[in-house]
């Protein structure tokens, strides 16, 4: 054999070529729609339908006073400029009330002391940002199931939306989880961190704390809570903000 | 069995002949493996752009708290770790992309899924294909327990010995590999660095990923004990995808100076040509 197709240089060449071909390759399949939405869909399809199988209602860990982080940091909007929300915080939110409608048989507005007469609950979790950071804090609240059964959730509703003040972009922001997040003990309507009224910067007066999924579900400056049957009126009909705009997860346990 | 190498018995296979090296199942799961792994680091690389700091413990969240750092300052780019800082402009922290354009993430367009460093189909890419690497790893492991592999992988008490273990050293440093019959097991050296691989490093990485989930350490809060705190676990994780880069890089230069297509023909037909024996 004196003229061999395969020869040693040509393998080492081949080889060295073959995995950024292969990125280069998932890096244009990865930028279509299709793509994104039949296949890069499938993780979070699998970690949605088994977290919730193994999860169950478990509690995400709390920790200690000592473990607090002395700054929490921020993320998404700290200062709000709607017209509306200057408003509301200018009169240390005495006309805010937070609207709770949607499927419910009695559509509701409370105000911020209706809801914190309500029984509380205070918490020490962490909050891990998609981004990788993590800080610890102190959450004190109202259980979201609580207001929801005040409310009287209608048989159809499957899915709680969070409709805030601030915008992104020029679009209201906005978030929604299923009904296992709404009625778990640990999701707190939050108007209390570190001991202190929620400080403008984590969403004041109310944000939500979902603790099993990560910062971006945490909606902040919450103005309304609706119940819904399905995501599809809203926005783009992946139920959050970053959710239509980026394709973030909607299911983000992970 | 002869340890010398030199009177192979005569009913035996011989260098030159063509032996089944490797079960369908390596086959099949080394190559999806591959896949998954290229994917996994390129994905997980553009994750880490989003953050490009590590912390130990529980929280982490500023530059000042981090022990492993990349960034750029002027037209300079850095990695630190703890103290120390290296310059690193042009790799990582500050470089030119394939346009010339200068950037300032942590790793470099080429290195990255997707190569515009978007978080969210990163992610995408990480957790779907996570899946696949961990179904992957579990498959491959009860294949291995039923078809003998991972037994023919667990070096006896002979091989341990330290003068075994310094000689399998030796040969390898001296690029002497085994020749004839002996070329069909593996030495010492390999079957260490495979197992490791196999029941270590691939298994922290998993679980490590697993840790870092919201989700998943409310069910399995030992997972945050076991590694320290979300934050050491995120740090693990990115140690140990290292380890796993720099072993590709040992196995690709093993198999590069010990015959190449012989190798790559056997990991897809699982046929090997034993190497012919010294002065046959």
């Amino acid at each position: 054999m004196s003229r061999r197709l395969l020869t040693r240089r040509r393998l080492l060449a081949g080889a060295a070529a073959a995995a950024p071909a292969t990125l280069a390759g998932c890096d244009r399949l990865g930028a279509s729609a299709a793509f994104q939405d039949n296949f890069l869909s499938l993780g979070e399809w699998l970690n949605y339908r088994v977290h919730r199988l193994l999860i169950g209602d478990a509690l995400a860990r709390e920790y200690r006073p000592e473990d607090v982080s002395p700054v929490f940091r921020t993320n998404g909007n700290t200062e709000p400029t709607d017209k509306t929300y200057v408003a509301h915080e200018k009169s240390g939110f005495a006309a805010w009330r937070l609207t709770v409608d949607g499927l419910v048989a009695r559509p509701s507005a409370f105000t911020l002391d209706e809801l914190r007469a309500m029984p509380a609950r205070s918490q020490i979790t962490r909050h891990d940002c998609v981004e990788g950071w993590s800080c610890v804090g102190q959450w004190t609240g109202v259980p979201l199931g609580q207001v929801l059964d005040r409310a009287g959730l209608l048989p159809q509703a499957r899915f709680i939306v969070f409709h805030c003040a601030d915008s992104v972009f020029g679009t209201d922001y906005y978030e929604s989880i299923d009904l296992a997040d709404a009625f778990h003990p640990q999701t707190i309507l939050a108007y209390g961190m570190n001991g202190a009224p929620l400080p403008r910067a984590h969403g004041a007066p109310v944000r939500l704390r979902v603790e099993r999924q990560l910062g971006y579900k945490h909606a902040k400056f919450v103005m309304r809570v609706e119940a819904v049957a399905t995501l599809s009126g809203i926005g783009r009909g992946r139920g959050g903000f970053w959710e239509d705009l980026s394709r973030y997860e909607w299911y983000a346990g992970i | 069995m002869a340890e010398q190498g030199s009177t192979v018995p005569r009913a035996g296979p011989v260098g030159g002949d063509v032996v089944r090296r490797h079960h369908a199942a390596t086959r099949l799961w080394h190559w999806i493996n591959f896949a998954a792994l290229l994917i996994l680091l390129a994905s997980g690389l553009a994750i880490f752009n989003a953050h490009p700091m590590l912390y130990w413990g529980t929280d982490g969240a500023y530059p000042e708290d981090a022990w492993l750092l990349v960034g750029s300052v002027g037209d300079a780019g850095y990695l630190q770790i703890g103290e120390r800082t290296v310059e690193t402009t042009g790799v990582l922290g500050y470089w030119a992309n394939e346009k010339g354009e200068m950037r300032r993430w942590a790793f470099p367009e080429w290195s990255i899924l997707p190569s515009n460093s978007n978080l969210a189909i990163a992610r995408r890419w990480h957790l779907t294909f996570g899946w696949l690497f961990a179904l992957g790893l579990g498959a491959f492991l009860v294949a291995s327990l039923v078809n003998g592999h991972l037994r023919a992988l667990l070096p006896g008490r002979r091989e341990m010995a330290p003068r075994h273990l310094l000689g399998c050293c030796r040969d390898h440093a001296m690029l002497r590999f085994p020749r004839g019959a002996e070329a069909i097991r593996y030495n010492v050296l390999q079957k260490l660095s495979y197992l490791a691989v196999i029941v270590v490093l691939i298994p922290v990485m998993i679980l490590t990923g697993l840790a870092m989930s919201p989700g998943i350490v409310a069910a399995w809060p030992w997972l945050l004990d076991l590694f320290g705190g979300r934050q050491s676990a995120r740090s693990v994780h990115f140690i140990v995808a290292v380890l796993l880069v720099l072993f590709f890089l040992v196995h690709i230069l093993m198999i590069l100076l010990s015959g190449p297509l012989n190798h790559l023909r056997s990991m897809i037909t699982g046929g090997y040509r034993l190497p012919k024996e010294r002065g046959r």
